[in-house]
């Protein structure tokens, strides 16, 4: 538990002196694009009582001041396959970010999709010796939480205490200064497989740039594609992304599930390229222009040429789109049939809300709702991110979610528990700290 | 036969070599063009993010084109002879900008100055005319006609076409100051304004007299505009002791005024005059220093008519009794010396 402790707040304490810079970067690797935002904090000073801008969970401490995206390179299943590729990537976007932004930056916060994410809930309970508790009792609270044996070589990304009870009255999002006799927390871990990350690490490094915090991209694009309400009363948020689709589950405002599933949009495209025997480029453009997953008679007649398919010279050939379609549904239904399995294991048919948000790249195939309504459950809608302030239009595509909710986190950063100082019990006994701290406590 | 022709060997066929077929020109098979990496390398990111430093893009942006420009004029400004060049060229310039017709002041128009004082300013200015308007220092040249004693205000002013304009107010002399080095004329703040040799020079203006009169001349003038109906009795102020007047009158009279209040004082003196005829009377002295007490004393022939009467010796000139039988001619002296006065 310490190590998770000091980890926690070693991350939280690298963040914040990257915000201390004032400009930061988010950097969202995924399979197919690499998007790059650069954000520059103002602090709360910037809007005026009259301008009716609140706090807003930060969002309005800080606006973007450069974007870039560019193809993402040597990435497979969002895990970082060729090194050397990444990093090109990397330097380019990072290069042209820099370059709108007209400021160096040199602090970056990445997102990473893949590395096999597993979630874990952590329990904990203390007896209370003053019979309220305090802001000690919160830090021995989370220090008591047992933790499973995560495997070998896996790293802890996010660690958030999600739910406070005292005495069996549970719900609780700030049990500070409640009576009672104890005090219990439910916890949500997401480890991710130690060596995928060290990868990223390693890439970001190279560039010259310093790692300020790493995020799992299910929770940022959660983060953005999720209303306020949603957040609160319990939804999935399902990240379509090129090579992993992405799955997290929020409630009371807090990630309690996040997972992923290694297919994606990346995979539709390989379909299509063998399915009609046409390059890699041109199944692309094909899917992205003509494609969907509901088909009706129209696309019987609906012919799309597929020009020239690289092999042959001069060759025309035409398919109609409901070939298109046809090849398109079953891996679009072999995916959310996986998502559906991650949301059962999640126990998410159990939530007082079922709703279902769709993100990312993929969410943006037409038709695409009504078929996840019939295999998810009733409640689904297709969500855009957050507008946030500085966004050009061209980066608010749902493909941008989780680059805008990697944002979003870092303004809002829901691991303020964190902050409460190790409870005195962990530090090596006859230590100056303990003392100096015995002095501040009682004096 | 057959194996001495030597064409046999060439009809055969075998050993003949085929011709030579070209192949027809082909376009070669058309290269997929090599895309360029878009990627920067790890050299040129280096490069680009360094700047991105503020001070390495200030310092390549603004200091380096700077310390060329100053290395090039240092340079070339090193030799003498173009640096004297160069303020030849500029001193040039602005001479022949300051000297243009426009800035040119051709002659000068003084109003409102008699002519002694319109010669001074003439004779004050720094430049002769015509002049450039950039050579003229209209504030100096103000502080200096101003050091005048005659002029009280002047607006200096260079009108277009050329003129210098200035218009003088000139101080009026109000009142004449006697003292040990001559006589001055005043004015009515008591500002000198110029020396007479004489007093009969300007008999209009009254007369005050003593040493610090001047610094009190607008209460000797309020004084002496109390005074109108003993004016044309009236010889003058006097200042004692540099705080307080005497009005001097004719036939040796006196009033002795009070350091505050004087005015008010002689008012009720020309009132109580008026009721009574005080000053025609033989008094030589009204003290009225002493406020609420006025002193008057008596002159020699009042004091001898009382003296009379009682059938006391009369006084003499000097003061002192004197026999009763000169008592009449020194009485009727007495009368001759006021007389003549």
């Amino acid at each position: 538990m310490k190590d998770l402790y000091q980890g926690q707040r070693a991350m939280r304490n690298m963040r914040r002196q990257a915000m201390q810079r004032g400009v930061i970067a988010v950097l969202d690797i995924g399979t197919s694009k690499i998007a790059c935002l650069v954000l520059q904090f103002d602090g709360p000073g910037q809007f005026r009582e009259t301008d009716g801008v609140g706090p807003m969970a930060g969002q309005s401490n800080f606006r973007v001041i450069g974007n870039a995206h560019t193809r993402s390179r040597g990435m497979r299943f969002g895990e970082i396959e060729t090194m050397a590729e990444t990093e090109r990537a990397i330097r380019t976007v990072i290069q042209s970010a820099q370059k709108s932004a007209g400021v160096r930056v040199d602090h970056v916060i990445a997102c990473i999709s893949g590395a096999s994410p597993a979630s874990y809930g952590l329990a904990g309970e203390i007896r209370l010796p003053l019979g309220k508790v305090t802001e000690g009792d919160v830090a021995r609270v989370l220090a008591s939480c047992d933790v499973p044996d995560f495997g070998r070589n896996r790293e802890v990304l996010h660690a958030q205490p999600v739910n406070f009870a005292v005495d069996g009255r549970s719900g609780l999002s700030d049990p500070r200064d409640h009576n009672g006799d104890s005090l219990a927390v439910d916890m949500h871990v997401l480890t991710v497989d130690g060596d995928a990350a060290g990868n990223l690490v390693h890439c970001i490094r190279r560039c010259d740039m310093e790692l300020a915090g790493v995020a799992s991209a299910s929770y940022a694009a959660g983060l953005a594609a999720l209303v306020e309400d949603e957040q609160e009363l319990g939804a999935a948020c399902v990240d379509l992304g090129g090579g992993t689709t992405g799955v997290s589950v929020f409630i009371k405002k807090h990630m309690i599930f996040a997972d992923a599933v290694r297919y994606g949009g990346e995979l539709i495209t390989q379909d299509i390229a063998k399915g009609l025997r046409v390059t890699h480029a041109v199944a692309e453009r094909l899917k992205t222009l003509h494609g969907g997953v509901e088909a009706t008679g129209r696309d019987d007649h609906e012919m799309i040429q597929l020009g020239e398919s690289g092999d042959w010279d001069a060759e025309r050939r035409q398919i109609s789109r409901a070939d298109l379609i046809g090849i398109m549904r079953p891996r679009v239904e072999e995916i959310l049939e996986k998502v559906g399995e991650i949301l059962d294991a999640a126990g998410f048919d159990f939530m007082p809300s079922r709703q279902v948000v769709l993100t990312g790249g993929g969410s943006q195939i037409p038709g695409l709702d009504a078929l996840a309504a019939r295999m998810l459950g009733q409640n689904v809608r297709i969500g855009r991110p957050l507008r946030i302030q500085g966004l050009p239009h061209n980066a608010t595509a749902p493909s941008f979610s989780s680059a805008i909710g990697l944002a979003l986190l870092t303004a809002h950063p829901q691991d303020e528990w964190w902050d409460f100082d190790m409870p005195a019990e962990a530090y090596p006994a006859r230590s100056f700290k303990r003392a100096y701290r015995w002095f501040k406590n009682n004096w | 036969m057959q194996g001495l022709n030597s064409f046999s060997g060439n009809q055969d066929g075998a050993g003949r070599p085929a011709p030579v077929r070209h192949a027809p020109s082909r376009p070669l098979p058309s290269k997929p063009a090599v895309r360029k990496d878009p990627a920067p390398s790890r050299l040129a990111y280096r490069l680009n993010r360094m700047m991105l430093r503020p001070l390495i893009r200030r310092l390549v942006r603004i200091g380096i084109p700077a310390f060329l420009a100053m290395m090039v004029a240092g340079i070339w400004l090193s030799d003498e002879t173009r640096r004297a060049n160069l303020q030849g060229g500029i001193d040039g310039l602005i001479d022949r900008i300051q000297h243009r017709d426009a800035f040119m002041v051709h002659r000068m128009e003084i109003e409102g100055a008699s002519a002694v004082v319109e010669g001074g300013l003439r004779a004050m200015l720094p430049v002769p005319l015509p002049a450039s308007s950039f050579d003229i220092d209209l504030e100096k040249l103000r502080e200096r006609v101003l050091k005048l004693d005659a002029v009280e205000a002047v607006d200096l002013r260079i009108k277009p076409g050329g003129v210098l304009s200035a218009v003088v107010t000139e101080r009026v002399p109000a009142v004449l100051w006697r003292h040990p080095r001559g006589i001055e004329l005043l004015d009515k703040t008591g500002h000198r304004v110029a020396s007479v040799t004489e007093r009969d020079v300007r008999g209009d203006l009254p007369l005050i007299a003593g040493e610090g009169a001047d610094k009190a001349a607008p209460e000797a003038l309020a004084l002496i505009d109390a005074a109108g109906p003993i004016l044309p009795r009236l010889r003058g102020l006097e200042r004692i002791g540099e705080r307080r007047w005497d009005l001097v009158l004719d036939r040796g009279q006196r009033i002795k005024l009070p350091e505050d209040g004087a005015l008010r004082a002689l008012e009720g003196v020309i009132a109580s005059n008026q009721a009574q005829g005080m000053l025609d009377r033989d008094i030589t002295v009204i003290d009225l220093r002493e406020d609420g007490r006025a002193t008057a004393r008596l002159g020699l022939e009042a004091q001898n008519g009382i003296r009379r009467a009682r059938g006391e010796p009369e006084l003499g000139v000097d003061g002192k009794p004197v026999a009763p039988a000169t008592a009449s001619g020194s009485a009727s002296k007495t009368k001759n010396t006021k007389k003549s006065g």
